[in-house]
């Protein structure tokens, strides 16, 4: 078994207009850039995406939003040092935006990749997010239900990744990564080191390769912070 | 209306009374923004440890400029560094760690706070882009649920309130408020004035303050370092 895709390219080829697609990262950090900027360079369109945030700046996911290609933002903060696309776009009516409370967002993901289809939290009750969901009472207090969140296709960014996909990553940079690898029909994973088998430390994989079906290599990938500092936009 | 632009506490220092209560050992999740700045006043001797919702437990000051590490953020996406202790680990686990009632404290920003505990800090609701992020998440499960802000808005209007008329971030979670007038918290009876400022009386508080202040005991001054004014 082989999951190695040879490039970004290759990897993002199959993901079809309307898809529901995760995209890992919080702001810049964990950010898949080379794989996001490859599904605009392929051109699905109409797609739904589901991130922490909204981009920053004309790169990434902004430039994704910019480029016209989603139609639906499930995110919990649509806010960045520069978030101009996406508000330009939201004013314009362009793109819709769900809401969701960071920690609901990623145990919704967690929850799908679980095979759990709802759950209860403490997290939203009474404010606006409960409004329509049910509510139940455990030990006094009260819980909203919230639902699995799944996607066709999750683009994730990892450290170091072996044929079989399993995965490492680098500081803070795993944030939403994980999770979202798990809730995907198909997930790909960009990584900075490709490595034999045997090449991680069993102790040290992070996400085991049963979450991971296809990985490509991006060797010194780009920060979106270091993009936006020299004022990039892509394409 | 008594003007209190000459006598309230500054940033610094509210963000150094909110410290002084962070027990030694706690866990704490500091808000984005004005909240990250108690962390700058850590009293000598007590060692809080800090929680950042994107994945990072017990994590240093910021890098000098042009050290950044961009995989190393904090919640507000600005640089940090590491300790000997720091872990990371994804946002489910994050979150678990918030939810799981595992924090001791978080200390938020607030637009209104209400007698009751309510607090309304995500959205306006006037038609700017709503951005929840994490808050909705802390104050319903950290033990101990903090707020530091100004006592009134820009306009001089009270953000401590009867009844929130901003969209809820939670609903009875606010146990304290560290304003730049006062600390008060907030029990069965409603806001309990614990501290003001020596600058400012009873009654002028009260009429900057949207709902009955409380006395419970005896009053102290609210006194902070001036170097920090």
């Amino acid at each position: 078994m082989d999951k190695t895709i040879q490039t970004a390219a290759e990897a993002v080829a199959q993901i079809p207009d309307g898809a529901t697609v995760m995209i890992g990262g919080f702001g810049g950090s964990g950010a898949p850039i080379e794989l996001i900027h490859a599904l605009i360079d392929q051109g699905a369109r109409h797609l739904t995406v589901v991130n922490n945030n909204a981009g920053n700046g004309h790169v990434g996911l902004a430039a994704l939003i910019e480029q016209g290609r989603v139609d639906k933002l499930i995110c919990s903060f649509p806010r960045s040092a520069d978030p101009g696309v996406f508000v330009a776009a939201y004013r314009a009516g362009k793109i819709k935006l769900e809401i969701v409370p960071q920690g609901t967002l990623a145990e919704r993901i967690r929850a799908a990749g679980a095979g759990i289809p709802a759950f209860y939290t403490p997290t939203g009750f009474g404010t606006d997010v409960a409004e329509g969901k049910p509510v139940a009472v455990f030990e006094g207090r009260s819980y909203v239900q919230e639902r699995w969140l799944k996607a066709d296709y999750a683009l994730i960014k990892a450290e170091l990744g072996d044929p079989h996909g399993n995965l490492t990553y680098r500081m803070a940079a795993r944030n939403f990564n994980p999770v979202m690898a798990s809730a995907a029909t198909t997930t790909i994973a960009q990584v900075s080191r490709l490595v034999p088998l045997g090449g991680i430390d069993p102790e040290h994989v992070v996400t085991p390769g049963i979450f991971v079906s296809a990985l490509t290599e991006i060797p010194n990938p780009a920060q979106e912070e270091d993009l936006n500092r020299a004022e990039a936009i892509y394409p | 209306m008594i003007d209190i632009t000459e006598i309230k506490l500054s940033n610094a220092q509210i963000a150094w009374r909110a410290a002084q209560d962070i027990e030694d050992g706690a866990y704490v999740n500091l808000g984005i923004g004005f909240p990250e700045m108690v962390a700058q006043f850590q009293p000598h001797g007590k060692q809080a440890i800090f929680h950042t919702e994107n994945g990072v437990l017990d994590f240093g000051k910021s890098p000098d400029k042009g050290h950044e590490d961009w995989d190393l953020i904090n919640a507000g996406k600005k640089a940090i560094t590491l300790n000997p202790g720091t872990s990371f680990f994804h946002h489910a686990d994050s979150f678990a760690m918030v939810r799981g009632g595992h924090l001791d404290v978080a200390i938020l920003g607030a637009y209104q706070v209400a007698q009751t505990g309510d607090l309304a800090n995500w959205s306006t609701g006037k038609g700017g882009i709503p951005a929840v992020g994490g808050a909705m998440d802390l104050v319903q499960s950290a033990k101990r649920i903090a707020v530091i802000t100004d006592h009134v808005t820009k306009t001089g209007a009270p953000k401590l309130v009867d009844t929130c008329t901003m969209p809820l971030t939670g609903v009875g979670c606010v146990t304290r408020i560290y304003s730049s007038l006062a600390v008060i918290d907030i029990e069965v009876a409603g806001f309990v004035l614990r501290e003001k400022i020596a600058a400012i009386s009873l009654d002028d508080l009260q009429s900057l303050t949207g709902a009955p202040l409380h006395l419970d005991g005896p009053l102290q001054e609210l006194a902070c370092p001036k170097e920090l004014a």
